[in-house]
């Protein structure tokens, strides 16, 4: 037998991320920086762990409700209430998932079917492209513009959907851009989606790191809220990455067919972390506010380095990238980041990686120590100064 | 931006203000004009070092010492708290609540030498009722500042 040919062509036409090659390179280098991982350098905060090797030592070690605790989705239901003006039922309209990753793969499986359409704003997360495609589904990219600022626009909704549209894609703050959405960028595209069959699923993982202003969710317009799949998770916020903990609020009907998938693929979110995110949203909101306000120092410091060097950088508000223009240097952003790495040993990400229009950016995390991110620019521009 | 500056500055105070500057998304001319405003209001006292004197060559000896005392009239604590403070050996001073009043940090050469100090100056002190001393045999953090524990990093190559 041919086990290659019994691979799905679906699963195997999808093709691997295309920035592994960076990292095996900065793998094998002592003194490169990496502005490449979209993760927290913070630990997470002391009284998380805590509380995650308190629940250990009480040997609580075994499943959880499907959904969850209930004692965590009440603390989500507060924290949502709290954070981001959205009140959901705790016992019927939220899931504790595997991480926000889980969520957004089980709001798209619930959804689509072989040939629906998922409009997905690019730049984006690698992830909404790849469980499409696992979901049979056709992948509808729109080219977002840093003349907006990376914002979601009407007209560029209008172009992109379709009859067999199912699902936007709506994340902001936006990972690779650093772009937000405020309340007025939202309005046209409430007007243009409102009456329409379509499902909005909200990635808002890094709704806590904005920087100005209060996030606005597009769940907080009364006519999207039943039609808008809210993703959350600690990963970002808490820096809890690899506890691998999020949750998806939204219609009871559709929470609960998620929840059939989610029984069925995972059980229920590790019950150690579960303990540990309790803790998160009872008591660390003086944590995630002194790591936002660091975040905030960096961004500045980030933003002004790129912007010294020459190149052009619109001022990110949300998540924690910046995404500097660098077709002035007449690289691809392949070579770019290439030649950076291999010359000045600083690691950026491809924008292409994020989408095609992603071409002629570069995607540099500040979720790396001040010290790391003065010397990765001054790296950066002697690089850009030689070019 | 006066408390943003505080805050950069109790955890670096190495910074420059140019570096604070962009930071706070200022100029560099009003973060030296916010700064000297505080030191001249005795807001920013000093700039000291976190040094783990262990490492060095230096003998550096720490006590904590619980100091009973008779408040005065009309002075309360603060009279006999100076006679304390304005000895040098004096590293913090403090008015605490609870069983004594003044938690005194003395530091010196060798336990010897911080005993007899005590012992001399002040258990000496007119209104001083009892002095209880208590050595430090190791540091672990201060100033928020671990002295064991570096966190390294060592988060892995993901895709995302």
């Amino acid at each position: 037998m041919n086990v290659g040919k019994m691979i799905a062509p679906h699963i195997r036409n999808v093709a691997p991320s295309g920035i592994r090659k960076y990292f095996d390179l900065i793998n094998e280098m002592k003194d490169a920086i990496s502005l490449g991982i979209g993760e927290p350098d913070f630990v997470t905060p002391w009284r998380i762990r805590e509380e995650g090797i308190y629940s250990l030592e009480k040997g609580y070690t075994h499943y959880s409700s499907n959904a969850g605790y209930i004692e965590l989705r009440r603390e989500i239901c507060n924290y949502m209430k709290r954070r981001c003006n959205l009140e959901y039922n705790a016992e019927s309209e939220v899931i504790v998932t595997v991480g926000g990753s889980e969520a957004i793969d089980l709001a798209i499986r619930t959804i689509v079917t072989r040939g629906d359409e998922v409009v997905i704003p690019e730049p984006s997360f690698v992830a909404y492209k790849g469980c499409t495609l696992f979901a049979g589904a056709v992948p509808v990219p729109i080219e977002l513009k840093a003349g907006d600022q990376f914002r979601l626009r009407r007209k560029d909704l209008e172009k992109a959907v379709t009859d067999k549209t199912k699902i936007v894609i709506i994340a902001y703050p936006n990972n690779p851009t650093g772009a937000i959405m405020n309340y007025e960028d939202y309005l046209e595209i409430v007007d243009f989606l409102k009456d329409k069959d379509i499902i909005i699923i909200s990635d808002e993982l890094y709704a806590e790191l904005t920087y100005t202003g209060k996030h606005v969710s597009i769940a907080n317009f009364e006519e999207m809220k039943d039609r808008t799949i809210v993703v959350n998770g600690f990963s970002k916020a808490f820096a809890m990455t690899g506890w691998r903990i999020g949750y998806a609020c939204g219609n009871k009907e559709i929470i609960g067919q998620m929840k059939k998938i989610h029984q069925y693929a995972i059980m229920c979110a590790p019950t150690t972390a579960q303990y540990a995110a309790m803790e998160a949203l009872r008591n660390c909101d003086d944590d995630v506010a002194e790591m936002v306000a660091e975040y905030n120092h960096r961004r500045r410091v980030v933003l002004d380095g790129f912007r010294k060097a020459g190149l052009d950088c619109f001022e990110p508000l949300g998540a924690f990238y910046v995404f500097p223009d660098i077709r002035k240097t007449g690289l691809s952003s392949d070579e770019f980041c290439e030649r950076l790495l291999l010359e000045e040993r600083v690691l950026a990400v491809p924008g292409s990686a994020f989408g095609d229009c992603g071409e002629g950016f570069i995607r540099a995390t500040y979720a790396t120590s001040m010290d790391n991110l003065i010397e990765a620019i001054r790296r950066n521009e002697r690089f850009v100064n030689k070019l | 931006m006066k408390n943003e500056i505080m805050d950069i500055l109790s955890k670096n105070s190495r910074i420059s203000n140019e570096q604070i500057a962009i930071m706070l998304g200022r100029t560099e001319e009003e973060v030296k004009q916010a700064i000297s405003e505080m030191e001249e209001q005795n807001i920013i006292l000093g700039y000291p070092a976190t040094i783990n004197w262990e490492k060095t060559d230096k003998e550096v000896i720490m006590a904590f010492i619980e100091v009973r005392v008779t408040p005065q009239r009309d002075r309360g604590f603060d009279k006999v708290a100076e006679r304390i403070y304005q000895y040098p050996q004096v590293k913090s001073c403090n008015l605490m609540s609870g069983s004594y009043d003044l938690f005194v940090a003395v530091e010196g050469k060798t336990m010897k030498e911080v005993a007899l100090f005590v012992a001399e100056k002040l258990a000496t002190i007119e209104s001083v009722v009892s002095t209880s001393t208590h050595f430090v045999l190791k540091k672990y953090k201060e100033n928020g500042v671990s002295f064991e524990h570096k966190q390294s990093d060592n988060r892995e190559a993901v895709v995302l």
